[in-house]
């Protein structure tokens, strides 16, 4: 079974870098580019996990976790979130918001399909 | 994985392409916000741009990188949160910080030296707007440009030789459905490190018109019996952290007590252990240790799936290599040439103008035109990112030599061939540091003549009659003609009793080896004077000139092809050759009589040209073809113009065609020809020489060209 | 060049130049072909002796007599190009006739005697004798002159 992924990143590079991750590990990717590409990507698709940025244009990463919790399609979906500060507060934050875990910047594919393993089980 | 193709690296290459975007969205905001902008999304995409530009750099392992960037966004994160306030100090350390960063991605891509010391200054400067307790916390913990990975640095308990056994006692609370966490899915990956008996307490559970959904009733006890430490086991766990009540304890030998209670109803206990052997999935095999991805069940039946291609919803943008282009851009030349020969044949033939022939063909120039236009602008990029690196040259040559300098940039949405841009910087860099050092007064000096004491520089770019003109104007005191005129005849440029024209004089700056400061400043006299700067836009088949008016300022003016591939020519002939004159240079054909050619001296000729006179080339002696002949008579002569408005008359033998040819550029590594801009290859394969009539007059030894007025005066004194 | 014994296995490309025999690296030789006429560069130096179309490239060439000072020669339609690759350019070299092909080892070269003075000898990287003709082995990037280093 393939496990489906949706990440969003404004960063072209992030995007590549997590695609590269995931694709040799077996896992089919979806990107989106910000918070507002990502809740129209998931119109259409039911992935079984969700990696996002924080800062970015349009929608940021707090408020696309949000507007994904409050679909019911999407309510327990898991959210990673990438961040580059390890610091405590911010995982308290994006916990608040809904977040299932974290993904520490600079990652590298272990490290990420690692996390992901850790919330699709 | 192999160095050729290394997905790694072409990501790699891929962040640096993105990082010059980001820099240059940077610098936009950074100039919005110098402009007075302060909506919060022009911090916030200032912000972005280096928060992106760290985040890759983290990825690549890029310390100097990742440090400075998190450094300037600390910062950038204060203005954002409205704690400091971004004024013009702190623009200005910002503008710089900017440099300093595109600097740090250009060694970190090219492996080149950096500066250290302005670096380090820049980071003091960075953390003066912080207080001092945020800048240790920053600098203490918060950021470490590690490849952290998520196993915590704990001493392994292996030596014993036996596995150690953990009792792990798991209780979720509410919270954790919350964030989409599922207890099954943590138990599944527990049982993936090795945990042989998950058990599960039920006792809890209320009866079913009790039951509150999302409320965790069940505590779960798992004995994890393998080669793995007590970290291994939290780290399954981190997202839950504070969730869920978690108690790990080392049993070791002695079983735990055995709790009999149903098992967890679907842990594929069986599927995990020991599969990383099984199917070796690329990369994250290497490392026993790590979870292979174990095939989960979806959290809920495998819906529609859309294909990947169609989802990843990146802006479409292709990245191409330039040398696919480039063949693009050969055979579409190739094509305008075969176009051209065809309706050559077709008009010969003598076919109707009305044929289904003729305007089949009418279309096939239309097309060949579209198609020609659009591949051209594959290549076009607008210059402002050229732009961009040049009001940063302004701020660095300002402050070296302390005047205060504003660059005003002029149409920075002026596309051209991305191979003229990249080859420009270099000579409108030393072009901008001219205009700082040299162009403009000193404040006092400005001051002392009612000036703005704010020297302004303008740059411009602009297309004009299919050719891009970029000029560089300083409005500063103009080039001292006694000067440059005494320096050059000291050097021994020019004769000490020649008599030159204001124009002639501006025109020595760019002689080989003329260098107008007394001193060389640390600035732009590094040996490289404007010669070198002609040279460049030369061989990018561009011209440049120069206006100066005393008191006002200084103008250089450079004009380029829009594209390096293409040219409307007129091919002639001289002495036996077959040459192509670019097509705009020719004003028209003349018809010389005997009487209309005069000599000034021997091997300087004048053609009559409506009642004014203006120096006459025998281009096959100026190509060295052949010597010069005994009279001009008969001759075909054409009137060409040059950029600086100049006129000139050219003797050839004879004009076989107006037509596009395509530009081949001549490899000069070891022989530049002068006069000589590219070749192009004729119908019958042979090779003709695209000439540069500026260049071969310059170049013919008669520098300065001879001034109009000035030898209208030799005449009516003979 | 290694003093040691040096084994490692090569392969000349044996051509004449006004009746003197010379030999090039066989790896740098991209391809043989016959003369055709040239256009020429203005001001040239008398070596250059213009530029061919090569399959929609501009290929200079230089005529390697004038190059090594053997003096001016008819040039007629059984003379042939060299086409040679040093770097990443392409360069033709006018000589009289390829004559063969052939294998051996660094061992089977001689250093040049030091004539340092003797232009002809400058571009010479080694000799050898081949069926008991003395044959000299160019060396490429002597003979094609550079900008940059004519600059330095």
């Amino acid at each position: 079974m393939t496990v489906t992924v949706l990440a969003v990143d404004d960063s072209r590079t992030m995007r590549d870098m997590i695609r590269m991750s995931l694709v040799p590990a077996g896992f089919q990717v979806h990107l989106a580019e910000d918070g507002v590409h990502g809740v129209e990507v998931l119109r259409d698709i039911a992935p079984d996990a969700i990696i996002t940025d924080i800062n970015m244009p349009r929608m940021d990463g707090f408020g696309f976790i949000d507007a994904v919790r409050q679909q019911d399609t999407h309510r327990a979906t898991p959210i990673l979130v990438l961040t580059t500060e390890s610091a405590p507060e911010l995982k308290q934050r994006a916990r608040s918001a809904g977040a299932t875990g974290w993904i520490v910047k600079p990652f590298d594919p272990e490290k990420l399909v690692k996390a992901l393993t850790l919330v699709t089980g | 994985m192999t160095d050729t193709n290394d997905p790694m690296a072409e990501i790699r290459a891929s962040f640096f392409i993105e990082c010059e975007e980001l820099l240059e969205a940077l610098q936009d905001g950074l100039q919005q916000l110098e402009d007075g902008a302060d909506d919060p999304e022009t911090i916030n995409v200032v912000f972005r741009a280096v928060h992106s530009i760290k985040g890759g750099a983290g990825a690549f392992g890029l310390e100097p990188l990742v440090r400075f960037a998190h450094r300037y966004e600390t910062v950038l994160d204060e203005v954002r949160a409205g704690r400091l306030h971004a004024d013009a100090e702190a623009q200005k350390v910002f503008f710089q910080a900017a440099d300093h960063l595109s600097d740090l991605v250009r060694t970190c891509r090219d492996g080149s030296d950096i500066d250290e010391a302005a670096g380090e200054a820049l980071v003091d400067a960075l953390n003066a707007f912080l207080g001092d307790e945020e800048e240790e916390e920053v600098t203490a913990e918060d950021f470490q440009p590690l490849r952290v990975s998520f196993d915590l640095d704990l001493p392994a308990v292996e030596e014993s030789g036996s596995a150690p056994t953990f009792r792990v006692v798991f209780r979720p609370g509410q919270e954790l459905f919350a964030t989409g966490n599922e207890p099954q899915k943590l138990l599944r990956n527990l049982a993936a490190l090795g945990a042989t008996d998950i058990t599960c307490d039920t006792s809890t559970l209320p009866r079913l018109q009790e039951l509150a959904p999302e409320t965790p009733y069940f505590t779960w006890t798992a004995i994890v019996d393998a080669e793995i430490d007590e970290a291994e086991i939290r780290a399954v766990f981190e997202f839950v952290e504070g969730l869920c009540d978690l108690e790990i304890t080392r049993t070791d030998t002695s079983n735990a007590p055995d709790i009999d209670l149903p098992p967890l109803p679907d842990p594929q206990p069986e599927a995990v252990p020991e599969q990383s052997g099984a199917e070796d999935p690329p990369e994250n095999a290497a490392d026993p240790e790590t979870p292979v991805p174990v095939a989960p069940a979806p959290a809920e039946p495998s819906r529609k799936q859309t294909p990947t291609a169609a989802s990843s919803g990146a802006k479409s943008i292709v990245r191409v290599d330039l040398e696919r282009i480039e063949r693009l851009v050969n055979l579409v030349g190739e094509l305008v040439i075969n176009q051209a020969m065809l309706a050559q044949s077709l008009d010969q033939a003598g076919l109707s103008p009305h044929s289904d022939a003729m305007n089949g063909l009418e279309e096939f120039q239309r097309l060949t035109r579209d198609i020609q236009d659009s591949v051209m602008m594959i290549r076009a990029q607008p210059v402002k990112s050229l732009f961009q690196r040049m009001s940063r040259i302004v701020r660095e040559a300002s402050a070296a030599v302390r005047k205060d300098v504003r660059l005003i940039a002029e149409g920075e949405a002026t596309e051209v061939d991305k191979t003229v841009i990249e080859r420009l910087a270099d000579p409108l860099t030393h072009m901008i540091r001219n205009a700082v050092d040299h162009g403009l007064e000193q404040t006092e000096n400005r001051i002392a003549t009612n000036k703005n004491p704010v020297g302004e520089i303008r740059l411009t770019a602009a297309h004009r009659s299919g050719r891009v003109f970029i000029e560089v104007a300083d409005d500063g005191a103009g080039i001292n003609r006694p000067r440059v005129l005494s320096i050059a005849k000291s050097k021994g440029l020019i004769s000490q009793d020649a008599v030159l024209s204001d124009g002639e004089i501006d025109n020595l700056l760019f002689l080989p080896g003329f260098s107008t400061a007394s001193e060389i400043s640390d600035l732009s006299g590094r040996g490289v004077g404007m010669d070198v700067v002609k040279t460049s836009i030369q061989q990018l088949g561009g011209r440049i000139t120069i206006q100066s008016e005393k008191g006002k300022g200084t103008k250089f003016s450079i004009s380029l092809p829009l594209t390096l591939a293409v040219l409307d020519g007129m091919v002639i002939n001289v002495a036996g050759e077959t040459l192509v004159l670019p097509l705009n240079v020719v004003v028209e054909t003349l018809s010389v009589g005997p009487d209309d050619v005069q000599m000034l001296r021997p091997g300087a000729y004048v053609v009559r040209v409506r009642g004014g006179f203006v120096p006459l080339y025998d281009l096959g002696v100026m190509l060295g073809y052949r010597s010069p002949r005994e009279s001009q008579d008969g001759a075909i002569v054409l009137l060409i113009s040059l950029e600086d408005g100049a006129r000139a008359a050219l003797v050839i033998d004879g004009i076989q065609d107006q037509r596009q040819v395509v530009i081949k550029g001549l490899d000069d590594s070891f022989y530049r020809a002068p006069g000589i801009a590219a070749a192009t290859i004729l119908g019958d394969g042979r090779i003709a020489l695209i000439l540069d009539p500026a260049d071969i007059i310059a170049a013919s030894g008669q520098t300065p060209m001879p001034d109009i007025a000035q030898m209208e005066s030799l005449i009516a004194n003979e | 060049m290694n003093e040691l014994t040096n084994t490692s296995a090569l392969e000349l490309l044996t051509f004449r130049v006004a009746d003197q025999e010379y030999s090039l690296d066989i790896m740098s030789v991209r391809e043989i072909r016959g003369w055709t006429r040239t256009t020429p560069m203005p001001h040239a130096p008398d070596y250059m002796r213009g530029v061919i179309n090569l399959r929609g490239t501009v290929l200079p060439v230089m005529d390697l007599a004038r190059r090594l000072n053997l003096g001016a020669r008819e040039t007629t339609d059984r003379n042939v190009i060299i086409v040679v690759k040093l770097g990443d350019t392409l360069t033709g070299l006018l000589v009289d006739a390829v004559s063969d092909i052939v294998a051996m080892t660094e061992d089977d070269l001689q250093p040049p005697p030091d004539l340092a003075s003797d232009p002809q000898m400058s571009v010479v990287r080694a000799l050898t004798v081949i069926d008991e003709r003395l044959v000299r082995v160019l060396d490429l990037a002597s003979v094609v002159p550079s900008l940059t280093e004519d600059a330095a």
